[in-house]
């Protein structure tokens, strides 16, 4: 304890609200993006946050907003700190709101340690580079968008499609292939619907993940000011599992593009300069500071893996929001509404779906040594068919070569077979790959050049066994 | 010197600052955070913060150092890891796995002796820029050390044997009648371009192994490249792969604004990795500078200036550096968010308005020069920048600005890289202006290169026209030749075009390997037009085993490609032949 925490920082000078920042006077001592306590008339206290200091004034955010404010009675109290979290081991099997508060009617944390909700500097010499492959039983993840321990990869989707459902599943599903090691799962739910956020809680008490899980939920109808703590809040806790722990934690955050629309309210309240569609020039790097925390440290055990998952606005790949996520992440998972009206399920759009980690974690003694060559033959067998596809909407495919038949009826197998499975289907990698040889049965062998002639030799099913 | 007066983000407002200077470096409060005056007001400083300020307090102390911001160069920079302002992380790294605010570490190590062996005698006169003696850092590149710009005079002492960085290996007397002291470590203010005598034309390719490039897109020794595209479309892989294989004697990676597990990636790659020409392991001749996207913003725009200081410090010994810095996007961005605070009227965008200058003062730092100092000698620094347009769109500021100051332009093509088409360069809008400049240099390996390139390029807009077509009529509807030219251009395209980075053969192709393979190309082009003309069909063209060995040739050796490809030649031409009794 310092000399000057034992001050009481307290000022009732307050001149003026502006949007939800308070202008009061310079209060000594008080620290750039402290926490203070905000005391109203009746006795509520808010939190909020010292977001510009100077010597004549000092400017506070106000979490919850300023409805209530009075310039005469309110005050404004100093909490000595940085926004912190308790954390221990027992947080898991908790829920909590975007402020950090049990909501789930158990008892107070005891806490081991206090945490910084906005984490430390990993030092970028010492990371380690993710490559263990989490098997999902998703084929088109595990076979062309393959995820790793340790990687940041977010869920594009647009209203109305199945990301949760999908989400779900992954959570059901996802195993590494070493299963001893100790596993966790932290739930942020920033703005979304109270049905939203109980679809998840209840998949996973269904899937016996819930004394491993610890969520933070922010609901549409709480404060949109916590929506910029709730994701802090639970990858300062997800920080704490994996680093202090040991655990692998995978995080899921939903929906980012609540976050983003309360980041551009805030913004447009302390009235700075927009950026591209109104949001703040700087929220690359904010959320850069947030997806950033993923990762792998040397020497250390755990793990944190971060599956953000936004709604495209209008399907826009390129709005801010998705653009700058994608410009962060290490690739992202695209949910077609095409593929979703074709009844496919998982709609997984795999030219647009990336996973840049993919190559670190599949392949010999990590999924299986033609991993590689099949995910690049499928591709280019996909892509060649949908190019044929769309100029047989035009001309009719009769107008096309034998060839070029083939290929069309691939890529509708590829659809039907490889990226469609069940809610409840969970497919080992081995079996996703062994679709993909089937699929390329129906190929010329000769049009198979980026598969190694070994692997052909061994995989195909006209060889296989034959060896 | 002064008081902490206001604090708004990573902007300080220091009061009681009279006798500061613009650019001088200050430490803030107990952590010591660095900053930099940008800018003066009667008593006031303006200073841009390159540490998170979170926690400082209004009245903290402002400490002066006299100095402006420079960068430590001398024996031990190779194999380095810094963040953007040049500290040690691997130093940081020993304590900790986590950066502390305020943490120090010096970029060149004090207490580590390097063997120094003398170039020049006691009596000799020397000045600035005049090499004296030399230190092997690596087996692969010897430091030489270089009399400081700004000193003159005669060798009075000279030493040899192990030394630290900070001990004097020689001793001159200037000019005036005074002596100073040399040692190894020189220090530089990263802002400013190093002097040299004379600048040339760029004239000698700089051989990258991507193919795309050395042979279609060249770029140029001492040139300067822009590499633009959307998220995913393959500017960290390209970059990389510039800074593993270029065959420059030095090759400094910034990465500025960031992910950290490309880093960590980069990094344990070049720990493993061989360069081709020696046998030695990549980080021998390396330098990295991580700043990821995570850090402070401030520090972005110090991590490229201190790249390119240290760039042209190894230039200014002889030496052929490349810079590739990933991406100038993340340091654009860095100002805008300072101009922003500072409420400077925003340019287009948001952007400062001299964002076109700032981006130019880094670019032509590029070059091909004539060293300062004895003796003669030339060295060069090639520098290539990611941009990351938002949305792909390349009609923003940063790309066009950016375009109006590079030479040569790799444009990134979305719709490629959704394909896997990687890397993924658009060959129609992308360009090289060292083309010409490089002619000779190509003609010495190969006097069909000029041609062979021509015509692929030709066949490739041809193909973009058809493609039009076939979109209206469908492909089946094409006359026979120009089916042939489609199955032709996508040999160029998949066969000779796509080069993926992670094919332990395909990842660094030779020249001339480069050139055997589009000749390949296009002599199958040449039989297989005769062998239409004489009535064979496209379709019976196909089923040729000779196409399936075209696609193969990428996993040629680049030893054995010669003796191979010229194997492949001489089947093509026994049966890739026109039918009996047709036109031959
Ligand atoms: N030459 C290549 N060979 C094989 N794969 C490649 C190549 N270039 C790019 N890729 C693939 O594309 C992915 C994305 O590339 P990269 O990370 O370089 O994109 P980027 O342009 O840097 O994106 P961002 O702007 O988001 O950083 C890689 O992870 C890799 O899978
Ligand atoms: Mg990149």
């Amino acid at each position: 304890m310092t000399l000057d925490s034992l001050y009481v920082k307290e000022t009732k000078a307050i001149s003026r609200t502006k949007g939800s920042l308070l202008i009061a006077e310079s209060i000594p001592g008080v620290q750039f993006n402290e926490m203070v306590d905000v005391r109203l008339a009746n006795g509520e206290i808010r939190r909020g946050q010292a977001i510009d200091i100077s010597k004549e004034v000092t400017i506070i955010q106000v979490f919850g907003g300023v409805s209530e404010v009075d310039l005469v009675a309110s005050r404004v109290r100093c909490k000595g700190e940085t926004l912190k979290l308790p954390v221990a081991r027992d947080i898991l099997g908790r829920i909590f709101d975007g402020s950090g508060n049990p909501i789930d009617g158990g008892s107070a944390i005891i806490p081991r340690d206090y945490l910084d909700v906005n984490g430390g500097l990993v030092n970028p010499a010492g990371r380690e580079p993710p490559a263990e492959f989490i098997e999902t039983g998703i084929s088109a993840i595990d076979g062309l968008n393959a995820l790793v321990r340790g990687q940041k990869l977010p869920i594009f989707s647009g209203s109305g499609l199945p990301h949760n459902r999908i989400v779900a599943q992954l959570i059901r599903q996802a195993s590494v292939k070493k299963t001893e090691e100790q596993f966790a799962i932290v739930f942020g739910a920033i703005g979304i619907s109270y049905d939203d956020a109980d679809f998840f809680m209840q998949n996973l008490e269904q899937t016996g993940a819930r004394e491993k899980t610890v969520a933070f939920i922010n609901t549409a109808s709480d404060p949109v000011i916590e929506r910029i703590s709730t994701p802090r809040l639970a990858l300062t806790a997800a920080e704490y599992l994996a680093w202090q722990e040991g655990m692998h934690v995978l995080v899921i955050i939903t929906d980012i593009t609540n976050y983003c629309e309360a980041l551009r309210e805030l913004s447009a309240m302390r009235e700075e300069i927009p950026s591209r569609r109104g949001y703040p020039g700087y929220m690359y790097t904010d959320l850069a500071t947030m997806y950033e925390r993923a990762g792998r440290i040397t020497g250390k055990e755990g793990s944190v893996t971060v599956m953000p998952i936004l709604t495209m606005p209008d399907d826009d790949i390129t709005h801010p929001i998705p653009d700058l996520t994608g410009y962060i992440t290490e690739g992202q998972i695209v949910l077609s509404r095409d593929l979703e009206r074709k009844g496919i399920y998982p709609p997984i759009d795999v030219f647009l779906s990336l996973s840049r980690m993919m190559k670190e974690g599949i392949g010999a003694g990590k999924t299986r040594e033609d991993h590689n060559n099949v995910f690049m033959q499928l591709y280019a067998a996909y892509a060649e068919g949908c190019n044929l596809r769309e100029i047989s909407t035009i001309i009719g495919a009769e107008a096309l070569g034998e060839r070029d038949r083939l290929y069309l009826n691939v890529a509708d197998r590829f659809e039907r077979e490889f990226i469609s499975q069940g809610e409840g289907t969970k497919r080992k990698v081995e079996d996703t790959l062994d679709i993909g040889w089937s699929i390329f049965s129906a190929l010329p062998e000769e049009d198979l050049k980026l598969i190694g002639e070994d692997l052909i030799k061994k995989y195909l099913p006209k060889y296989a066994g034959k060896a | 010197m002064g008081k902490v007066w206001r604090i708004s983000g990573p902007l300080v407002i220091g009061e009681d600052m009279k006798g500061a200077q613009v650019y001088e470096i200050v430490e803030i409060g107990s952590d010591r955070l660095v900053g930099e005056v940008i800018g003066l007001e009667e008593d006031k400083a303006i200073i841009q913060v390159h540490e998170d300020t979170q926690g400082l307090r209004v009245g903290e102390e402002v400490k002066g150092t006299g100095t402006i911001l420079t960068a430590e160069l001398g024996p031990g920079l190779l194999g380095s890891i810094y963040d953007g302002l040049q500290k040690s992380l691997t130093v940081l790294l020993e304590n900790n796995s986590f950066i502390e605010r305020g943490a120090k570490a010096f970029a060149l190590p004090r207490d580590k002796k390097w063997h120094f062996t003398p170039t020049v005698k006691v009596g000799d006169a020397v000045g600035e820029g005049d090499i004296i003696g030399t230190v092997p850092e690596t087996h692969l590149v010897e430091h030489r050390i270089m009399v400081p710009v700004g000193m003159k005079g005669v060798i009075k002492k000279i030493a040899e044997g192990d030394y630290t960085v900070i001990e004097p290996v020689a001793l001159l007397e200037e000019d005036g009648g005074g002596e100073k002291e040399i040692i190894m470590m020189q220090k530089w203010p990263v802002r400013k371009p190093r002097p040299y005598r004379r600048r040339f034309a760029a004239s000698k390719l700089l051989i990258t192994g991507m193919r795309i490039l050395d042979y279609m897109f060249p770029l140029a020794l001492g040139g300067k490249a822009a590499i633009p595209g959307g998220f995913g479309t393959g500017k960290t892989v390209a970059l990389q792969q510039l800074a593993r294989w270029a065959q420059t004697q030095i090759n400094i990676y910034v990465g500025c604004g960031e992910r950290g597990n490309e880093m960590a990636d980069v990094l344990h790659s070049f720990r493993r990795l061989k360069d081709p020409k020696t046998g030695r392991l990549l980080q021998e001749k390396e330098i990295f500078i991580a700043n990821t996207s995570n850090m402070p913003v401030v520090a972005r725009e110090a991590s490229i200036f201190v790249g390119i200081t240290m760039a042209e410090y190894f230039r200014d010994m002889g030496y052929d550096v490349l810079l590739v810095c990933d991406s100038t996007s993340r340091w654009a961005e860095a100002m805008r968010e300072i101009g922003g605070r500072l409420e400077e009227i925003p340019g287009e965008e948001g952007f400062p308005a001299y964002l076109g200058s700032r981006l130019a003062s880094f670019y032509e730092r590029s070059g091909l020069v004539e060293c300062l100092g004895g003796p003669e000698r030339n060295g060069s620094v090639t520098v290539t920048g990611a941009v990351s347009p938002p949305g792909a769109d390349f009609s923003e500021p940063v790309t066009q600005n950016t375009l109006r100051i590079v030479d040569a332009f790799f444009a990134l093509d979305t719709a490629l890289a959704n394909k896997r088409h990687f890397p993924a360069i658009n060959w129609l809008t992308s360009y090289s202006l060292y083309v010409d400049w490089v002619k000779d240099w190509w003609s010495a390996i190969s006097p069909q290169w000029e041609t062979t390139r021509a015509i692929a390029l030709k066949l490739l807009q041809q193909e973009a026209e058809l493609e039009e077509i076939v979109r209206l009529v469908g492909p089946e509807a094409l006359p026979e030749s120009d089916k042939l030219v489609l199955m032709v251009t996508r040999m160029i395209r998949e066969d000779f075009l796509m080069q993926s980075a992670y094919n332990e053969v395909d990842t660094y192709c030779v020249p001339l390997k480069a050139q055997l393979m589009l000749q390949t190309i296009n002599r199958f082009y040449e039989l297989a037009q005769q062998m239409l003309e004489s009535g064979v069909t496209t379709a019976e063209i196909r089923t040729s085993p000779i196409i399936p060995r075209i696609s193969r040739m990428k996993n040629i050796p680049n030893d054995e490609a010669e003796e191979r490809i010229k194997e492949l030649w001489a089947e093509m031409e026994t049966s890739l032949v026109p039918q009996r009794g047709g036109v031959a």
